[in-house]
């Protein structure tokens, strides 16, 4: 009988970069930054490290395929590294694999680490993903902001809501990222945005504007993991553990059947099923201190709450205009400013997310700080609403 | 021997459209005597539509509910066709649902040559569908960038239920060379158009005609209506008066269409059988280097046999454009900034596109045998029950029923036309497939506007000069 990973698993120390257009580096050196910050942070030396899990979504601009660019960047001698790419979720998934090696007692300390150089194409915005010779031969070539754009229609349609509504709603989240971004130093954008210029922005795929969709940036972010008695062995005291890691992958049933009704994101009402089971967590909106949510577009993040229960089905787009999950509402979500602000580098985003709750809870977030959070959950989505990967942790304190 | 005749007839004219006067307003610095010949408008093809595609559309538009399966020959006739050395009318054969034993091949190489494949089939043994498909290219500012359209018609030529019956032809072979266009070469040269009317038209096709009309035992008089394609205007009437012809000279079709290449004689012919009554006669010339002259009579069937659209439906289904600089691009004439996101490549892998050709060609979906799930595409498992696909039914999508379920303009993804439209099609048999959405005019679409299935490049690979072909939606109406 499985007992999951709930507890088993700490976070010894995490490192982040600096993200945004980073025109004076590299991959490597992106990965520098934050392995350095995370080894200062947990304390350890190199070769304490026993094996190491490299998140890079795009080889095609990057740093080319396998774990070898990340052990050669950070000189990671002689342990297993492996690669991993799950699209957007790239980052949960190698935290999930370090996190797996130290619960199953392979190892005692283990690296995940994601990085992502999305500035070295020549172009704003992401390059087109060969999607595979079979899927080339049907599958429409659009962008993903055109895959997250067709939530709208039906979101609308399912719960009546008009055109404006739900563009007021989308536009109220990234103008609560933008100003959480203010107080993020590491953040691509900390520039408040007026709701006006959001609401007015060209548009880039109905009814998604430029301000509806996040930053395209670079960067890196790395946990080192071990077990809670190491890390105490290790002079640790306040711990953040990880309560679960779940994720989950589209087969095909939104995309080939008439299940799917187009409102909702149906990999991560599985994934938070799972999670929240996982964590022992019955009643998300009160036990949930904070989100760091895939905000890659605005409406994503509209549905990712009631995907994860912490809107009621329908209720998301009166939550959002209330100031729920503002950061002084109820459930601050974003803190750091999200996708939208902070960046999202994509094989970097999912470790990212988990640095800010990390920071959170530990009380080091500076002026972002809030009070007393105790249990933080990220969510990682890759891939578009009705095909991709799910990817959710929840950390807490120990 | 089994008598053959046409017993079903089927159209395509592109939606797209645009004024002459916007063309010759374009030019009017360098040519400003072509505003003198900009009346009406003309049809023009998307980026994603060529001879291969207009063909399976008037092909389908012939068929209409009865399938391909008994047809034993399909013969393609163009002046455009896309591949030098790749049969064009296999690939055509293929999208239609022909049988794999049908004969396919393509007829090129004159503005005769619609009419030439016709009168080879009616005078062959077996069911054949000729397609005349073509979409003529002249430089800009030329006379004929206004006088040139795009279209397809498809006849089938069948033993049962014949519409229309041949009872007369008559060719001549003669190189009279009004224009030509070297192998290889974009568009045509032209020899003065007077010289044309009056030694080539006005010689060489009462010529035929009256060798046709002896072969059928008939006079100028007994017939009804007098088809005969020309790029020049009044051509027809000009001949016609000549042969001293009082019946009806049918449309050109200059207005929302224009010439269509080799494809025009049977637009024209499709054009008319649609208004014929039984018993008409019809005279239909087909000219280039001599001419064909076949003379055909209406039967009583002609009550029954209306394609879905025809000519008259596809001229009404107008999508009304205003931009020069879009045919322009659209024909190649301009080299636009396309960005960065443009220069990936294009490849097809020929191996894996022949391993799914029947879910690509046919656009085939699998119906699980054990749940009824029907899906596309086809995967090694049903995607609800899991039951493995071997057993799966084939059911084509293409006529089936369609709406729109959710769709949006994508104006970041590189597209020729944008935006590009992307959006999930929900089937009337439960299918759901996420699609490109072609020809949207400027009211959009939304959830629940009817969708068909059309037969469009799916993608051009510009480095190789390769197509890939693929099935698209469009709105039923244009709107």
């Amino acid at each position: 009988m499985a007992t999951g990973i709930k507890d088993k698993v700490a976070i010894l120390g995490m490192g982040c970069s600096k993200f945004g257009e980073r025109w004076d580096a590299g991959s490597p050196e992106l990965m520098k930054e934050s392995f350095e910050e995370a080894l200062a942070d947990a304390g350890i030396q190199r070769n304490q490290i026993e094996a190491a899990w490299f998140g890079c979504w795009g080889d095609g601009i990057n740093v080319g395929n396998s774990s070898i660019p990340a052990a050669m960047a950070l000189r990671l001698e002689g342990i297993p590294v492996s690669r991993v790419e799950n699209m957007c979720a790239t980052g949960t998934e190698a935290l999930r694999g370090a996190a797996y090696a130290v619960a199953s007692g392979a190892v005692d300390i283990a690296l995940a680490i994601g990085s992502e150089k999305l500035k070295d194409t020549g172009f704003g915005g992401l390059p087109p993903p060969f999607k595979g010779t079979f899927n080339d031969l049907w599958l429409p070539m659009s962008s993903a902001p055109a895959g997250f754009a067709q939530l709208a229609p039906y979101y609308r349609a399912k719960y009546g809501t008009s055109k404006e509504d739900l563009k007021r709603a989308i536009s109220h989240v990234s103008w609560k990222s933008h100003q959480n971004g203010v107080h993020s130093p590491k953040a691509h954008f900390q520039k408040a945005v007026t709701m006006e210029t959001i609401m007015n922005a060209p548009m880039i795929s109905d009814p998604l504007g430029l301000f509806d969709c996040s930053g395209v940036s670079d960067g890196s972010a790395c946990a080192i993991v071990t077990t809670p008695q190491i890390a105490r062995a290790l002079g640790k005291t306040d711990l953040v553990t990880i309560k679960a890691l779940q994720l989950s992958t589209s087969s095909g049933r939104e995309t080939q059947t008439n299940d799917w009704d187009g409102s909702y994101v149906a990999t991560t009402r599985n994934a938070a099923a799972r999670a929240y089971k996982e964590a022992g967590i019955d009643d998300p909106k009160t036990q949930i201190s904070l989100t760091e949510v895939h905000d890659c577009f605005s409406i994503t993040e509209l549905v990712t709450m009631e995907d994860l229960g912490l809107s009621e089905d329908g209720r998301a787009v009166f939550d959002i205009l209330d100031g729920k999950f503002d950061r002084d509402g109820a459930l601050p979500c974003q803190i750091d400013g999200g996708l939208k602000c902070f960046g999202h580098p994509i094989g970097a985003s999912g470790l990212r997310m988990a640095y800010e709750v990390y920071s959170q809870l530990l009380g080091r977030a500076g002026q972002r700080q809030l009070r007393n959070p105790s249990v933080g959950l990220t969510h990682n989505l890759g891939g578009v609403p009705y095909q991709g990967v799910a990817a959710i942790s929840i950390l807490g304190l120990h | 021997m089994t008598e053959l005749g046409i017993a079903r007839f089927g159209a395509y004219v592109p939606r797209l459209r645009i004024d002459r006067a916007v063309i010759a307003e374009a030019h009017k610095w360098m040519a400003p005597g072509l505003r003198g010949q900009a009346k009406g408008s003309r049809a023009f093809t998307s980026w994603d539509e060529d001879v291969i595609t207009m063909a399976v559309e008037a092909a389908r538009d012939a068929l209409g509910a009865a399938d391909a399966s008994g047809v034993k020959a399909v013969r393609l006739a163009s002046t455009s066709l896309p591949y030098a050395d790749l049969l064009n009318a296999a690939i055509v054969s293929r999208a239609i649902g022909a049988p794999a034993d049908v004969a396919s091949s393509d007829a090129a190489g004159s503005q005769r040559a619609g009419t030439s494949a016709l009168l080879q089939a009616l005078k062959g043994s077996e069911p054949t569908l000729v397609i005349g498909s073509d979409n003529p290219s002249a430089k800009p500012a030329s006379i004929q960038e206004l006088s040139f359209g795009a279209g397809a018609a498809a006849l089938l030529v069948s033993d049962v239920d014949i519409v229309a019956r041949l009872v007369g032809s008559a060719t001549v072979n003669d190189v009279f060379v009004d224009h030509f266009r070297a192998a290889g070469a974009e568009t045509d040269y032209l020899w003065e158009e007077r010289w044309v009317r009056e030694q080539g038209y006005a010689r060489i096709v009462p010529a035929a005609v009256n060798a046709a009309l002896a072969d059928a035992q008939l006079a100028i008089g007994d017939i009804q209506h007098f088809v005969m394609p020309s790029y020049l205007k009044g051509a027809a009437d000009a001949v016609a008066k000549a042969l001293k012809f009082t019946g009806s000279v049918s449309s050109g079709l200059e207005d929302g269409v224009g010439y269509a290449g080799a494809a025009h004689a049977l637009l024209i012919l499709a054009a008319t059988l649609e208004a014929a009554a039984p018993g008409d006669h019809i005279l239909l010339i087909g000219f280039g280097q001599g001419a064909d002259a076949l003379i055909f009579q209406v039967t009583p069937a002609i009550a029954a046999a209306k394609p879905a659209r025809g000519v008259s439906g596809a001229m009404a289904d107008a999508l009304a454009t205003d931009s020069y600089l879009r045919l322009l691009s659209f024909y190649d004439g301009i080299d636009a900034e396309w960005g960065m996101r443009s220069e990936r490549s294009g490849k097809t892998a020929l191996t894996e596109q022949y391993r799914s050709r029947d879910q690509m060609d046919s656009f085939n979906a699998g119906k699980c045998g054990d749940c009824g799930t029907v899906q596309f595409p086809q995967l090694q498992y049903c995607v609800r029950c899991h039951a493995p696909s071997e057993a799966f039914e084939q059911l084509s999508l293409r006529d089936t029923p369609a709406t729109v379920l959710t769709s949006t303009a994508d104006w970041l993804s590189f597209h020729l036309s944008p935006p590009l439209w992307v959006g999930f099609v929900e089937f009337e048999n439960g299918a759901r497939v996420l699609m490109e959405m072609v020809d949207i005019g400027e009211s959009g679409i939304d959830t629940g506007t009817p969708l068909r299935m059309v037969y469009r490049i799916k993608e051009k690979d510009r480095q190789r000069g390769y197509n890939r072909y693929f099935w698209k939606s469009t709105p039923l109406i244009a709107a």
